[in-house]
């Protein structure tokens, strides 16, 4: 009977001190990512800052394995069971906002001016209609990893600069054994891995093309810039003899293994290349055009309020949203994951911009394009079968390149009609 | 309570019988029937997981039947089930028809031929994609480049390709069909085979005229139910290919990979689920079929 009486004056207490602070009213907002330890680490850290700023406003972080995440967080939105704040892929929100799954982000605290000023130019792809849809905390690019052990050991004295030159060591860097088959590749490619993105947003950029038209629902590729891209990718192979498709299985596997003397990748591949004991690697900028230039590909995954979080979750999460996409969180992001800034102030700091490893993605990032995909598996496969047919069929790349633009284009009709 | 007890014993037992079925009907039909049913519907819709469903009619399968890579597709699958399906009973026949005349170490020779079927498909696809790895990697090819032999491209040939992937996925499920042959084969009474001695029949001819039509519903079951098997191929496909799943250009692709590749790369729901249907369909047609052709025979 005491006991019963001690519970109830406490919770009248409780209930009385809650009625009075309505103000400050504890919320719970729920976060989803998908498990990647570092990001999770870093979003835990965030958390945490966030939470002693803010101390009525607690933030429960959610994780799938990246296999699962894309259906997990599809099927739960839907349902009204998600996420208040969710973290997706820049190509899936189309498809988000269209469902009106998605609460654009409040103009007071998100002003649109500011917005545009602050983040790196090719974020205003998740502007809609004067306000923007959802923001990224990091963003990614890529750059053109090189053994430094092997560039030492052919006597190379830096990395290509240019595509001649890319050309050039590649081919110096490669070997074979007595009957010929390929044991070291220049460069290791494969358009299955990220050679498909340096194919659209730099290649054809840099022959004199436009992969597709601004909004990215036409392809412009099928001209003499497109071929000039395939037939200069299907060289380093046919012509060269500096690369082998598939050889070691996968091309990032093969410049970890020390067998390959480059490799185009992103900026998400540096802790895993950390990790490999014995490798001696450096990076540098994708190498320029044959008139001087540059491009880069960048992706990135954003922060978005579903609708969902209503009232004071919703104030709640523009709240966390604004805080993730700081400065401070942002190096935070780059110091723990080692993807970059979405912002240039963030991003272009003097220690940032020189610093070895992430600099040469930094610099990307002021002249990277990125594309909007409607089906990136789907998109991804046109230019890998455009190789293949050249590879396995003798089709020359005009041929290649019409088949491959026809098949491109009928999958962005399907999807934009 | 009343009502049960004015029931006939005949009349309680058939309550009993369907108190008890309850159970798996119930299970079947919300486990099985209902989604079977739903995947049907779902094929006359549009649907991408986030959007409301939207009717389109026949629109599905009229993609679906003007879609090239569909039919190749469906010429994959029918290869896979048309040289898988044979050669992997032919191979199994033999090798239990003569296991079951080894007495030594028998028991350890049939486990050893059991042991794939144990291996999870997906380590085993793994294995031997890496077995056929161009030089410095594949085993095959380094073994070939030691000996001053071409290297051969395996997977990376539209021509080559989809036999690599075959000839793990035969070699799995010859485990399973040596056993159910070996016990096919234990079944035969001993009698039918002392009568063909005393008349002086070649082993031939005993093979002939007394295993394998005795062998029939043996063979009707593993016919069946290997066909079906290599008409849901899958797991080798799509572990061997993933850099390229499907390829190279479609060449290993089966009606299975392009479901999954149209429901979980695309999200287009409504067309994954007509593809479903076609593939039900193959599934019951080719059952049936064969089922009635074993039929007739098993009267002669």
């Amino acid at each position: 009977m005491k006991i019963w009486k001690k519970n109830l004056t406490g919770f009248a207490l409780g209930a009385g001190l809650a009625l009075g602070a309505t103000a400050s009213q504890a919320v719970e907002i729920e976060y989803w990512q998908y498990f990647f330890e570092a990001r999770v680490n870093a979003m835990d850290t965030l958390i945490e800052m966030f939470e002693a700023e803010n101390p009525d406003i607690t933030v429960k972080q959610t994780t799938f394995p990246y296999a699962d995440y894309r259906t997990k967080v599809a099927a739960a939105i839907p349902a009204g069971e998600g996420p208040d704040v969710v973290q997706l892929f820049y190509g899936w929100l189309n498809d988000y906002v269209e469902a009106e799954l998605i609460t654009p982000l409040p103009l007071d605290v998100f002003p649109l001016e500011q917005i545009r000023a602050e983040f790196f130019p090719m974020v205003q792809a998740m502007e809609k209609d004067g306000q923007y849809m959802a923001l990224p905390t990091a963003v990614r690019s890529l750059a053109l990893f090189y053994n430094t052990r092997l560039f030492e050991e052919a006597g190379i004295d830096g990395p290509p600069t240019t595509l001649d030159e890319l050309v050039e060591i590649a081919t110096a860097l490669t070997k074979t054994d007595a009957s010929g088959n390929i044991t070291q590749v220049g460069i290791a490619t494969g358009m299955n891995a990220q050679d498909h993105h340096w194919w659209r947003e730099v290649l054809v950029r840099q022959m004199g093309g436009e992969p597709y038209t601004g909004d990215y629902q036409t392809v412009t590729y099928n001209n003499d810039a497109g071929v000039a891209a395939l037939q200069f990718y299907a060289d380093l192979q046919m012509t060269h003899g500096a690369t082998l498709a598939g050889f070691m299985d996968e091309p990032q596997a093969a410049f970890k293994a020390g067998r390959a003397g480059m490799l185009i990748d992103g900026s998400f591949r540096i802790g895993a290349l950390d990790k490999t004991r014995g490798l001696e690697w450096a990076v540098t900028e994708l190498p320029a055009g044959p008139d001087g230039m540059r491009s880069n590909y960048s992706s990135y995954w954003v922060n978005a309020i579903t609708t969902k979080a209503e009232g004071e979750k919703a104030e709640a999460a523009a709240l966390f949203l604004a805080f993730i996409t700081t400065d401070a969180a942002m190096q935070i992001w780059l110091d723990t994951v080692g993807e970059l800034p979405a912002k240039p102030s963030a991003a272009l700091t003097e220690q940032n911009s020189n610093d070895p490893v992430f600099g040469p993605f930094i610099r990307g990032l002021a002249y990277a394009h990125t594309t909007t995909f409607v089906n990136e598996s789907a998109q991804r496969q046109v230019l890998m079968d455009a190789m293949q047919r050249m590879l396995l069929e003798d089709q020359s790349a005009t041929d290649s390149m019409a088949v491959a633009a026809d098949a491109e284009q009928a999958i962005l009709d399907d999807y934009y009609d | 309570m009343n009502f049960y007890r004015n029931l006939s014993i005949k009349q309680k037992q058939v309550v009993w019988a369907w108190s008890f079925l309850a159970i798996p009907v119930l299970f079947y039909t919300v486990i099985r029937f209902y989604p079977t049913f739903g995947a049907v519907v779902l094929s006359f819709q549009e649907w991408n997981l986030l959007s409301d469903k939207s009717w389109v009619g026949l629109e599905n399968y009229q993609k679906l039947f003007s879609d090239p890579v569909f039919w190749k597709v469906f010429k994959n699958t029918f290869v896979y089930l048309l040289i898988g399906t044979p050669l992997s009973l032919v191979i199994s026949f033999a090798i239990a028809y003569h296991l079951d005349k080894v007495t030594f170490m028998h028991a350890t020779i049939r486990a050893l031929y059991f042991l794939p079927f144990m291996t999870s498909a997906v380590a085993m696809a793994w294995l031997w994609r890496w077995f056929y790895q161009p030089v410095p990697i594949g085993l095959f090819n380094n073994i070939l480049a030691s000996i001053g032999i071409p290297q051969l491209p395996f997977l990376n040939s539209t021509f080559s390709a989809l036999p690599s992937i075959l000839a793990p996925a035969v070699w799995a499920g010859l485990g399973f069909q040596i056993i159910i042959f070996m016990a096919g084969l234990r079944s035969i009474p001993t009698s039918y085979y002392e009568a063909a001695e005393i008349d002086g029949v070649g082993s031939w001819t005993v093979l002939r005229e007394i295993t394998i039509p005795l062998l029939k519903p043996t063979i009707v079951f593993l016919v069946v139910f290997s066909s079906i098997g290599f008409l849901r191929i899958f797991d080798q496909v799509f572990n061997m290919t993933t850099n390229d799943p499907g390829g190279p250009l479609n060449s290993t692709k089966p009606l299975v990979l392009m479901i999954y590749d149209t429901a979980f790369n695309a999200f287009d729901m409504g067309y994954a689920a007509a593809q479903t249907v076609v593939l039900f369909t193959i599934l019951l047609i080719v059952s049936l079929v064969q089922l009635f052709i074993m039929r007739e025979r098993k009267y002669d």
